[in-house]
């Protein structure tokens, strides 16, 4: 790292009033590169830094239509765990996780990861045996997970709701320590930045409009700032997977649904932990700033309007005060949305496409940020290799052709869960 | 939020809708069909930026299907049909 | 501080008559009716009121109304404590309770000022760059610290006692504040007789013109404006109310305060109220705000918009300073200065410009303000208040100190054109106010005012009428006759020039984001970093991230970074609902507690509840989960009644399951389509279980369906998937077969299910309603019969969950009760008891039915031992999908059954399996979906799913469940544990 981040950096450029440099270069498109990543977002930059850092490939473009970090990595609420059941899921987010706990120091960029734990409260046996089967599993797996009784959510958590009067009595959770939050855009700007400093080109304002094609392989992209050739090509768009998926001519299977965020007014420090309620899909954390930050459901129907439905504000806040009831009186500062790929199993696709050096990482759903650096350093791999990473073969595009789906929450087919 | 003109009930809130998904797809006739074909019609959406046809049902109301024309760049609708009654224009 | 009065003793717009006394930082205090807790406390005196977020630096009164970034306090105590609340807009009310916060140990004396010299190294996104020594996870220690230095108020953990209340309203035309243009907008467009509601966020209608002089034109003409309005019988005027959010389909989400008076909770008096507003059209007339100037230290207590301090003035009767400076690049200013003359305080006006409007410039003379032309602020002296300013005269070739104790500023004005942009419209730049206004608006939505970046009275005046009338027009009800559009004032003068980069001097600071401590320094540091889009701008900076949303700071931060990057691009980050920060409870309203989600009941719940039944949550529905005559706990009664069903005979209440009338000629066809299995021939009188798949072959539902007669058919569905099967079965009939003639209809609540089960079942049917032939004969196995008993219809259905012989009864809901209770009288002899879910769940684990935790999705038909009930001789719908090769796959985890082989010990569901001996890692060969205590085999058993499933039988597995470091053994075997062969089924 050419211009290392350190306390004593911090106080040598408040002493001297010298001013820091550009954290990632604002680099003009180059005529061909080895790779070339449409998307810069979390999930393609980190691709980019591990192409660079651990595969030596250097020749990589990064292709941002807006700014980078422009989507999901910067609209989510934060949460990262690996509480994960599934084979191949287990393994791939507890990699994810090792990753987090280290990208701080790997990037020299602070991205907060604030390991506070997460609890999923059950609400009643049944839930609680399938929390239990999840955090057995995990144990098993060496990732360590407690499984609290009612009393003893009640002790780790004793300002949610334990009165007669919950619609939803809390039965019981599963805790993960290692769980917690990181500051998103922190994780966009820490891989651009580590990613620059190997030689990677990061172009934003840079919107693919089609692909280069030699019969069934991709040769480059055609973009609004000129034609770019690549030797492979990934896709790396949540949310706009199915766009850029048909310039190529490629359908997927990918609905592209609207996923609302929220925040409240900071507070001094009031939640510890990340709360995922159980009754509905619903969670909760205290940003480091001091805003609540919770998230719910998707709003139930395709969209790219990137704004949410009342309907579904009311509900997340309703949700909001049935886990915790002091939060009635905390004022909601804003809420947003961001555009997710959603897919029939809820797991998302990594890997090779019907074109030959075309590459797919989309589908994401609801997990893409915890995802992001097991997701980069996975499709690195698979990108420099031509051939997918162990840890991502079950996350097959044509895997419904064999009736290998990958439902980890076993919400079945969504578009009819509403 | 979003209105769908129902048919029979008239404009109606979405909250009182289940959406049903892409409606442009095919089905294919029962008992006949192949693996891809049907595989086709559950898994792979066109997934458009623009004019999606798409099922909603009237579950609070009349309990009818409908088949709903809606600009997903912009969340208007341009048409509201009875499924049964449907017709691609 | 002075505890003197700084109020006028005339003028202003407060009741002199009516004081009110509150409370702030522990002092009583006493203010006028119609003061914001603001003007209140500035007529007392008080000008220091809170401390910034970052270096606890002191702050006053920037604003006077929903801007305000610094006035933040923490009002009420106990469970009524509501943190970060702006004094500029709550209305004074007697008994108020107000603190200030984020300052230790108060805010006259913060000890964590401190950090103001530490501020070199707090710039923006400091955090980004250290605190991640010596070690991986080093963060965690240093992020406490962080976390309680940062949020602002304190908030309690005690549940809200207020209440809330939503509502749903509706418009022709809703108009967005009620200034002059909105007052003029709303009365024409209600003039043909549209229903239009007028919506104010203040409690004084009237916008800019309640910062006029008491006794000027301009407030006759503000009353003048709310008579016409209020003398339209069509319009609904709604003070106290703010727009949050303009939503798809015309929907505007309104919040409605009531706290300004005690809201009593007991009396059902909501706190506040959120209203669901549909409209046709909608007019914005949502005025401007003014923007601060960036000079250093410009945050001083003392410093303040000029508009603020000439509403303090004129609206409140109170002067803000004994000695004031004007600081501007603009006239709106001007008429600061000329009241805050008039009002006999002694005035400098520092002008960037060398002219001003004419008028103005004459008044200014007669007032006898001593004005300086190209002359701006360099620095706002003083420390806890404003003492002076230190200014560039003369285009900078002179400085100059004035004394002052209150230094008013305006760098011009920003449209409030949020509300616009929700529906995903963007703004564009204007050069004229170097500012952003709507470019388009949607269809049926118009704009008045200073809104759409016309700033002078008589412009906004045509602009209301007009939008008034094209709004009416759209909604279909066109105005009859329009007020007149001829101004009746002096108009608002609106020359401007931009302020371009400020002068700095070294060791002070120009707050771009007061309430967010962001300099423009910190605007220069991200620009040096490549943080300059104006998102990064704002995630980097956290600029315009506070509860105030940066209605004072994005356009001065996107104007210097425009300046930093020589561009003029024109973008602005997005506005974000809701416009003002809105409690989560008045979202919420009253769907708190039990009410959270609608709860439903059996018709029999009311007796389970008189008669010790102990209810549980099954999704939407309450059960009855034990009963207290069988024990104290579900663990303790669930086996006691299991015994009565094994030994004797109970009764359990199925009324949440799904039952759906089918009838039509195609009927048959249509029920043999959907389920796996064949139902073309069920015969009239017979029932059969089916199975029913997705497309994806995924296991949609299973259950019971009874042919009563030709043509005419009762479904029965799980519980949990009543409401997937009723919309899939029309989905199917309306869309892909709608040549099938058939019609299907939601009975479940029309009919009241109990399952009457055990080997005494027969006697005590017999009993309770004699004369019914319920032989084997008559009504064997899997059939049905259709009867009426004394007047009341009856489906009897004989089939069984528990392999018992067993009974479902299905009478009409309001003889449930009847029915039940004469079940249990008449049949009592036998030791009949009420049995519930839990004993259910229990009893068909014994006989290997799957449920719940096994059909979770995941699990195909051939997973649950089901496979061969699928035709091979008719199609089904999951046929194709089906057969895709891994769900075919011969090592598929399948049901098993298993036993305990430990006494001491128990199964649990969750537990992972593995094979004897294997070590225990991974993702094991399977898991235990549900346990029981067997009664009849007096050990613990278990359904789960099992690598290769019943190949297995016969072997042992450990049960790992690590959670409680447990290893149990046990048995695969067939999950038929009990009477294998059927014969209590068929006696």
């Amino acid at each position: 790292m050419k211009h290392r981040y350190s306390a004593a950096a911090l106080a040598r450029h408040a002493l001297t009033g010298k001013p820091w440099p550009r954290a990632w270069r604002a680099a003009p498109p180059k005529t061909d590169y080895d790779v070339v990543i449409i998307g810069g977002g979390g999930h393609g930059l980190a691709t980019a830094y591990y192409l660079a850092a651990n595969h030596g490939i250097k020749r990589v473009a990064v292709l941002e239509r807006s700014y980078i970090g422009s989507g999901n990595v910067g609209r989510n609420t934060t949460i990262v765990r690996s509480n994960y059941m599934m084979p191949g899921n287990t393994e791939f987010f507890e990699h994810s996780m090792k990753l987090w706990e280290g990208l701080s120091h790997e990037l020299n960029f602070n991205v907060m990861l604030s390991q506070r734990g997460q609890c999923v409260l059950a609400h009643g046996p049944s839930q609680f045996d399938v929390l239990a089967r999840r955090g057995n599993i995990m144990r098993l797996n060496g990732i360590e997970a407690e499984l609290l009784e009612r009393n003893e959510v009640k002790a780790l958590l004793p300002y949610l709701d334990y009165s007669a009067e919950s619609r939803f009595p809390i039965y019981g959770g599963l805790l993960q320590r290692r769980a917690g939050t990181a500051r998103h855009d922190a994780v966009a700007w820490g891989y651009a930045r580590a990613a620059d400093d190997h030689g990677v080109d990061i172009i934003e304002n840079c919107e693919v409009i089609g692909f280069e094609r030699d019969q069934d392989r991709i040769t480059g992209v055609r973009t609004t700032r000129g034609t770019i050739g690549a030797g492979r090509t990934l896709i790396s768009v949540a949310g706009h997977s199915s766009q850029v998926a048909a310039m190529a001519g490629l359908r997927l299977p990918v609905e592209s649904h609207l996923l609302q965020a929220f925040v409240t007014e900071a507070i001094k420090p009031l939640v510890d932990h990340v709360i995922s309620f159980g009754a509905e899909l619903f969670y909760l954390s205290q940003s480091d700033k001091g805003g609540l930050v919770f998230g719910g459901h998707i709003d139930g129907f395709n969209t790219y309007t990137q704004r949410g439905q009342f309907h579904k504000v009311q509900n997340v806040a309703e949700c909001a005060v049935a886990v915790m009831p002091s939060i009635s009186r905390l004022r909601l500062l804003r809420h947003w949305a961001g555009i997710q790929d959603m897919t029939p199993d809820g797991s998302p696709f990594m890997g090779r496409t019907p074109l030959a050096n075309l590459w797919l990482n989309g589908g994401w759903c609801y997990q893409g940020f915890k995802a992001t650096p097991a997701a980069g350093w996975c499709m690195a791999h698979t990108v420099a290799h031509g051939e997918e990473h162990p840890l991502v073969r079950h996350l097959a595009l044509d895997r419904f052709r064999s009736g290998n789906g990958y439902d980890e929450y076993a919400h079945g087919n969504w578009t009819y869960k509403q | 939020m979003l209105i769908i003109p129902c048919p029979h009930c008239g404009a109606r809130d979405y909250t009182e809708f289940r959406y049903g998904g892409d409606a442009s797809r095919p089905r294919p006739a029962h008992g006949t069909g192949t693996v891809n074909e049907w595989h086709d019609y559950v898994f792979v959406f066109d997934n458009p930026k623009g004019i999606h046809r798409e099922y909603w049902q009237h579950v609070q109301g009349c309990r009818q299907w409908l088949v709903v024309e809606r600009n997903t760049a912009t969340n208007e609708l341009s048409r509201a049909q009875l499924a049964r009654e449907a017709t691609r224009t | 501080m002075s505890g003197a009065s700084h109020r006028l003793p005339t003028g202003g717009r407060v009741q002199r008559g009516e004081t009110i006394e509150f409370e702030f930082e522990g002092r009583r205090l006493a203010g006028l009716r119609g003061d914001t807790l603001a003007s209140a406390l500035l007529a007392n005196g008080v000008t220091l009121v809170g401390r910034s977020f970052k270096y606890h630096r002191p702050r006053g009164f920037l604003a006077a109304g929903v801007e305000e970034p610094n006035a933040l306090m923490t009002l009420g105590n106990g469970a009524r404590t509501t943190p970060n609340v702006q004094a500029t807009v709550t209305e004074l009310r007697s008994g108020l309770i107000a603190r200030c916060q984020n300052a230790w140990p108060s805010v006259n004396f913060d000890l964590k000022a401190v950090l103001g010299g530490f501020a070199p190294l707090l710039g923006a996104g400091f955090y980004y760059k250290t605190f991640m020594g010596p070690r991986r996870g080093s963060w965690m220690f240093y992020e406490p610290f962080i976390r309680r230095a940062a949020g602002l108020g304190r908030a309690q953990h005690k549940s809200d006692p207020d209440r809330y209340e939503t509502r749903h309203a509706h418009a022709d035309v809703l108009v967005i504040g009620a200034g002059p243009a909105g007052l003029a907008a709303a009365a024409a467009a209600a003039s043909g007789g549209a229903h239009v509601v007028l919506v104010e966020q203040d409690f004084v209608p009237g916008g800019s013109l309640l910062g006029t002089p008491a006794t000027s034109a301009h407030e006759k003409w503000r009353l003048k404006l709310v008579a016409a309005a209020q003398a339209q019988p069509t319009l609904e005027l709604l003070l106290r109310t703010t727009a949050l959010g303009v939503y798809d389909g015309n929907m505007v989400a309104l919040l409605e305060r009531h706290d300004h008076a005690s809201c009593d909770a007991s009396r059902g008096e909501a706190r506040e109220v959120v209203v669901t507003l549909r409209t046709r059209s909608i007019i914005y007339a949502t005025g401007a705000l003014e923007q601060p100037l960036l000079f250093g230290d410009n945050d001083r207590p003392g410093v303040m918009l000029a508009s603020a301090a000439r509403t303090y003035l004129n609206r409140y009767a109170v002067a803000a300073g004994r000695r004031a400076v004007v600081a501007t690049n603009n006239d709106s200013a001007w008429h600061t200065a000329l009241d805050l003359a008039a009002a006999g305080i002694p005035v400098t006006l520092l002008d960037q410009r060398t002219t001003a409007d004419a008028a103005l410039r004459e008044g200014a003379a007669k007032a006898g303000i001593n004005i300086h032309w190209q002359a701006r602020p360099l620095r706002a002296l003083g420390g806890k208040a404003v003492t002076g300013v230190l200014a560039a005269l003369e285009s900078g070739g002179r400085e100059q100190r004035f004394d002052c104790d209150l230094l008013c500023m305006s760098g011009g004005w920003m449209p409030a054109a949020h509300l616009t942009t929700h529906t995903g419209r963007k703004l564009i730049h204007s050069v004229g106010i170097d500012a952003f206004m709507p470019a388009g608006l949607d269809a049926g939505h118009f704009m008045a005012g200073a809104v759409s970046g016309h700033f002078a009275l008589s412009a906004a005046l045509i602009e209301a009428v007009t939008a008034g009338a094209a709004a009416a027009a759209w909604a279909g009800r066109p105005a009859a006759s329009l007020p007149p559009t001829h101004l009746p004032v002096p108009d608002q003068a609106c020359g401007f020039e931009p302020a371009g980069a400020p002068p700095l001097r070294a060791g002070s600071k120009a707050f771009v984001d007061f309430q967010n401590d962001v300099t423009l320094n910190d605007l220069i540091a991200a620009h040096d970093e490549g943080y300059e889009s104006v998102e990064h701008l704002k995630r980097y900076t956290t600029l315009g991230m506070g509860t105030d949303q940066g209605k004072t700071s994005n356009i001065n931060a996107i104007r210097q970074m425009n300046l930093l990057r020589s561009t003029s691009a024109a973008e602005t980050t997005t506005f974000r609902p809701p416009y003002v920060p809105v409690s989560v409870g008045a979202l919420v309203g009253r769907a708190i507690g039990r009410h959270f989600r609608p709860i439903r009941r059996s018709p029999l719940h009311d007796w389970h509840v008189a008669n010790g039944g102990v209810l549980i949550e099954a999704g939407p529905w309450l059960r009855a989960w034990y009963y207290r005559w069988a024990g104290n706990s579900a663990a303790e009664a669930y086996r006691q009644e299991m015994r009565v069903v094994r030994t004797a005979v109970g009764v359990a209440d199925v009324s949440s399951l799904g039952k759906i009338d089918i009838q039509g000629p195609d009927a048959a066809e249509f029920l043999n389509r959907i389920y796996v299995n064949g139902f073309a021939a069920l015969a009239p009188g017979k029932a059969r279980y089916g199975v029913m798949l997705n497309d994806d072959a995924s296991v949609l539902d299973d259950g019971t369906t009874a042919c009563l007669a030709p043509h005419r058919y009762f479904m029965t569905t799980t519980t949990a998937q009543a409401g997937e099967v009723m919309s899939w079965l029309e989905f199917l009939l309306q869309t892909a077969w709608t040549d099938l003639a058939v019609q299907v209809v939601s009975v479940t609540d029309q009919w009241v299910g109990m399952s009457l089960a055990g080997p005494k079942a027969r006697v005590a049917l017999e009993l309770a309603l004699p004369g019914i032939d319920c032989s084997d004969a008559s009504v064997p196995y899997m059939s049905v019969r259709e009867l009426e008993y004394e007047g009341m219809p009856l489906r009897l259905l004989r089939l069984s969950f528990s392999g018992e012989l067993a009974y479902e009864l299905y009478v009409p809901a309001d003889h449930g009760v009847a029915l039940w209770e004469r079940l249990l009288a008449r049949a009592a002899p036998l030791g009949i008891k009420p049995y519930g879910l839990e004993a259910l769940a229990s009893l068909r684990i014994e006989k290997g039915h799957v449920a719940g935790l096994e059909l979770d999705h995941r699990n195909t038909l051939d997973d649950l031992g089901l496979g061969k009930m699928a035709s091979r001789d008719k199609p089904y719908i999951g046929r194709e999908l089906r057969g895709r090769p891994e769900l075919q796959a011969p090592e598929r985890w399948s049901l098993v059954g298993l036993e305990c082989l430990e006494a001491a010990q128990r199964l649990r569901g969750g537990a992972i399996l593995f094979a004897d001996g294997e070590p225990q890692v991974g993702h094991g060969r399977g898991y235990i979906t549900s346990v029981t205590w067997s009664t009849e085999l007096d050990k613990y058993i278990a359904l789960g799913l099992y690598q290769g499933g019943l190949k297995h039988v016969g072997e042992t597995v450990n049960c790992a469940y690590p959670l409680k470091n447990e290893s149990v053994r046990a048995r695969l075997v067939s999950p038929l544990f009990i009477d294998k062969e059927g014969a209590r089924l068929r006696v």
